[in-house]
């Protein structure tokens, strides 16, 4: 039971799957300027994998490996043409805002990473608390730099003002306070990301490189 | 004239690394020596130019609404759109495995050098990214598609032999030690990206009459782009 546990918590911490094992940054990178759009990708990233992952799982025995990967890529292509499909129906203007970013979720490479280094050698129940864990372990770090990057680039949280009205001139903007508009263009979610690296490492000296 | 501005500006101005951030893990994974780096780009130049065109097929002729008309009358409100994704990753990963066999069987000496790159590429979201952006930019001929995949496939290219320069280069400063390796490189991405996002304004030059047209042409084909979209909202921000 503890191991189970450990299959959640680890890839939170001290395997994360965008800081330490460096995957799926392209998207971590590319829609954080808002956090709805963070949090929207990451329930779908969530889905993709925990279902992907005991798909793959519970067929691990009857692939071939030499075609393994265009199998993944197939699970992997249906579960993101259904969330991209639902995505459409019940959140059309935040699809619109997404756009290719979510079919960019099949060659994420969290997703062909976690299949290739876990649900092929293990069961159908640790797979997917595999899959549900290192999601959640992106989900973090998307959430955290939406987090930041829209708080600090248009001083709002999910579309709210929360740091008075700036053309008003209320709340912190009464003392001068202006929003930083860079936060939200692309170079800064690579830096962002790069602090929260930086913290991370000089809390736990471990992960130091070299 | 087409050719050569879509040529550049897919390239510099939206260059696949700094300002859509496809192919980040590859970017990131090989690009710690140059030698290795040259390899990986070439290929992606060499897959992209292959498959965004085939793609374009694929989407003009079968995928979009309506592009099944070649087949009969009945055909012609079909849509097959939502097949999109699985689609372009099937003609992807075939076409990947296909150019492995073809390099392999008649250039051994590019196999050498090409191969062991070509299976991590049909994951590398920047091939598949090129397909998707050439759909939701609507591409409108084949010779622009091939230019297109070409220019972007460049564009990868010189980021990541720009970036494993640098990285070869900074294994002699001392950098602070948590930030060493995936930290630097991250921040260092980050500022060569501020400073692609510079090209911005390549594509404005021109006497008063063509700018203002320009300019009109270029919002338009903006808003179906996401950068620019959070460049716009910024601007906003700002007034």
């Amino acid at each position: 039971m503890a191991k189970d546990s450990k299959l959640i918590l680890d890839p939170l911490t001290d395997n994360n799957p965008i800081t330490i094992q460096v995957l799926g940054i392209c998207s971590a990178l590319a829609i954080t300027a808002e956090l709805e759009a963070s949090i929207v990708m990451s329930i779908s990233v969530l889905f993709v994998m925990g279902v992907g992952n005991v798909v793959i799982s519970l067929m691990r025995n009857i692939i071939p490996s030499k075609i393994r990967i265009i199998v993944q890529l197939i699970v992997v292509a249906t579960l993101v043409i259904i969330v991209d499909q639902v995505l459409k129906a019940y959140a059309y203007e935040l699809s619109k805002t997404l756009g290719a970013f979510v079919g960019l979720i099949i060659t994420n490479c969290i997703i062909m990473g976690r299949f290739e280094a876990f649900a092929l050698g293990n069961g159908p129940w640790r797979s997917f608390l595999d899959g549900i864990g290192n999601a959640l372990g992106y989900a973090i770090i998307l959430i955290i730099v939406g987090f930041f990057r829209e708080l600090l680039g248009s001083g709002t949280l999910l579309g709210i003002q929360i740091l008075g009205d700036p053309v008003a001139k209320t709340g912190l903007y009464a003392y001068g306070y202006e929003n930083n508009g860079f936060m939200l263009l692309s170079p800064m979610a690579l830096i962002v990301v790069g602090i929260i690296i930086w913290v991370q490492r000089s809390r736990n000296r471990a992960l130091i490189e070299d | 004239m087409e050719h050569v501005e879509l040529f550049f500006k897919s390239i510099f101005i939206d260059n696949m690394v700094f300002a859509t951030f496809l192919g980040m893990c590859s970017y990131l994974a090989v690009s710690k020596k140059v030698s290795t780096a040259v390899g990986l780009g070439a290929a992606v130049i060499f897959v992209l130019a292959i498959t965004v065109p085939l793609n374009w097929l694929l989407d003009q002729y079968i995928l979009q609404p309506g592009a099944l008309s070649w087949l009969g009358a009945e055909y012609a409100d079909y849509d097959l759109s939502f097949l999109s994704f699985i689609m372009f990753i099937a003609t992807i990963a075939t076409m990947v495995q296909l150019v492995e066999i073809i390099v392999e069987k008649f250039s051994p000496s590019l196999y050498n050098s090409l191969g062991i790159f070509l299976p991590l590429i049909a994951v590398n979201c920047a091939i598949l990214g090129g397909s998707l952006f050439m759909q939701s930019r609507e591409i409108a001929t084949l010779g622009l598609a091939t230019t297109y995949g070409v220019g972007s496939g460049i564009g990868w290219f010189l980021a990541i032999l720009a970036i494993a320069a640098i990285r070869e280069k900074i294994r002699y400063s001392s950098v602070p030690a948590p930030l060493r390796g995936l930290g630097i490189t991250f921040i260092i991405t980050g500022l060569m990206a501020i400073g692609f996002m510079s090209f911005g304004g390549m594509l404005t030059g021109g006497d008063e009459a063509e700018e203002a047209k320009d300019n009109t042409a270029q919002t338009e084909t903006i808003q179906d782009n996401s950068t620019a979209k959070e460049i716009a909202n910024n601007t906003k921000v700002i007034n």
